[in-house]
């Protein structure tokens, strides 16, 4: 059964919480409205990291972003994450879990790394089932983030967004738009990323991500070490024209350049924000 | 090809690199698949490199990495974090390096330092409890974030002049049998060289809270009365005092 959308408003502008910024955000005072981090590297059984979380979740609201809950593996989740990553919620008190549309495990073997998926219906049950089990595990929605990929399937039945939309209205998730991954797909596989945004179901999209790329022999790849570039700004401005509430957040996960730099890009995506919400009224 | 299907043989191909493997699956632009086994690839060194510096720093980065690529090329990553992939390569370098024990018990020290670092958190004893405590009635068990590790060379001595930039000693077998202590101190990772006989002591509350009463049985068994008692009080307040000992129920 369909989860029902959170009522509360989300925080809107956030940055990810990484080790170089820790004692800025202990110290207080950051402007941001939320900090987001990687759900796994807090999923231990105690000592700092742990402690840290805590004492950023004093002052911030915090989202939970997963890498490892593999909603793609055709064997089904694993219970045992979903019990450590239960007992973070329930501690932290998040204001958002998402994970991706993606595999990273089958049988006994992980790659630690996001997998593409072919986009048939097979998959659409596999990746429903699951997520509808994580949903119950976790006892609330979920946000399912657009993965960016470097190679596609002979047997895809359907596009990328048209598999998303199917994945929402089945499970009831709601979306995280990457709009990076967007064009960093778009790119590799010669789609259009506006017409990917315009097919999006805008109302299930509660958060979007920004991030860098870099350019590498074979494609583009989703890199997180760069500023946000132009052509993700400008996907930014068209996916804020129709989900003009939805949390934004600046992705950063190497080559991390100090705080001042990551709050000034999010300045920008404020002032995107702004405009956007001004030409709609 | 049955989604089953496909994971198994990515998977397969990600692990071992095989070119006839790649052929196998069903790609439509199948360009990009070089950038999955490399991030593969540098996710699981990445972990390695970070989980071992001092071991890196002794065998030198590039024997470090070849050795490091000699157990990505054999064991995949079997858990959903990234942090267990380092739990297999201290076996992987004794394996690899037979005749340079240090360096198998070097990545031990180092797994043992990183496992505590995310140990369960336990309420450690405070000297100034053990006056108000009934001794007799008393059960012992260590914090979890504690690993003694029983060492054949001097690999404790080289991790902690790495550690330091010191100049490390020369690797030399242990002449008596020792081991090495590691655990957390409130969100510090510590260690120290135990002997052989503090180590089996402290093994015992390993297995479980313990009473005071059965730990004194032991040391006395083992040294006679009046020098086992003096050695089990020496031990306790130091236990006690870096931490070591968790509440105990009485």
């Amino acid at each position: 059964m369909p989860f029902i959308p959170a009522a509360q408003p989300r925080p809107r502008f956030g940055l990810g919480l990484r080790r170089p910024h820790y004692q800025d955000f202990l110290s207080g005072g950051v402007p941001v409205d939320f900090v987001e981090v990687i759900s796994e590297n807090f999923m231990v059984a105690g000592g700092r990291p742990r402690e840290i979380l805590r004492r950023v979740r004093a002052d911030y609201p915090v989202a939970l972003h997963g890498v490892s809950m593999s909603v793609g593996s055709a064997d089904g989740l694993r219970g045992d994450y979903l019990a450590r990553l239960r007992a973070l919620v329930d501690e932290i008190q998040p204001c958002i879990v998402s994970d991706h549309l993606c595999w990273t495990r089958y049988g006994a073997h992980n790659s630690h790394d996001l997998l593409p998926l072919p986009y048939t219906a097979e998959t659409l049950d596999v990746v429903c089932t699951n997520i509808a089990r994580a949903q119950d595990a976790l006892g609330r929605r979920m946000l399912i983030e657009n993965p960016s990929s470097y190679v596609a399937f002979s047997h895809d039945e359907m596009s990328e967004w048209d598999f998303l939309a199917a994945v929402v209205a089945r499970s009831g998730c709601g979306l995280l738009l990457d709009v990076n991954n967007i064009h960093v797909s778009a790119v590799n596989h010669g789609f259009s990323a506006a017409d990917y945004l315009a097919a999006m179901p805008y109302e299930a999209v509660e958060q979007i991500h920004l991030a860098g790329h870099a350019q590498g022999r074979h494609g583009l790849i989703d890199t997180h070490d760069q500023a946000v570039p132009d052509p993700v700004w400008a996907l930014l401005r068209l996916a804020l024209a129709r989900a003009p509430y939805a949390a934004v957040m600046i992705e950063r996960d190497d080559n991390i350049p100090p705080l001042p730099e990551l709050l000034a890009e999010l300045d920008v995506a404020r002032a995107i924000a702004m405009e956007e919400l001004a030409s709609c009224a | 090809m049955r989604l089953s299907a496909l994971q198994s043989a990515f998977l397969d191909w990600l692990a071992d690199g095989d070119e006839d493997g790649a052929q196998s699956l069903p790609l439509r632009r199948a360009a990009g698949l070089a950038i999955y086994q490399n991030n593969y690839r540098a996710s699981l060194m990445a972990c390695l490199v970070e989980t071992y510096p001092q071991t890196m720093a002794w065998m030198g980065e590039a024997d470090f990495r070849a050795a490091a690529a000699h157990h990505i090329d054999r064991i995949p990553p079997h858990s959903w974090t990234l942090d267990d992939y380092a739990d297999g390569l201290p076996a992987s370098l004794s394996a690899q390096f037979p005749n340079d024990r240090e360096i198998g018990e070097l990545a031990r020290i180092e797994l043992a330092l990183s496992q505590a670092f995310v140990a369960a958190d336990a309420m450690a004893m405070k000297p100034a409890q053990m006056a108000g405590l009934d001794w007799d009635a008393a059960w012992l068990k260590v914090i979890p974030a504690l690993a003694i590790l029983p060492l054949d060379t001097n690999a404790a001595e080289i991790w902690m002049a790495l550690a330091e930039g010191q100049v490390p000693p020369v690797a030399q077998e242990q002449q008596k049998a020792s081991a090495v202590l590691v655990w957390r101190q409130e969100e510090m990772c510590r260690l120290r060289r135990i002997d052989g006989d503090e180590a089996a002591m402290l093994t015992l509350l390993i297995c479980g809270p313990v009473l005071f009463g059965q730990i004194c049985e032991q040391a006395v068994a083992r040294w006679g009365e009046e020098e086992g008692i003096l050695a089990i009080g020496q031990w306790l307040a130091r236990w006690i005092g870096d931490g070591l000992i968790a509440v105990t129920q009485a």
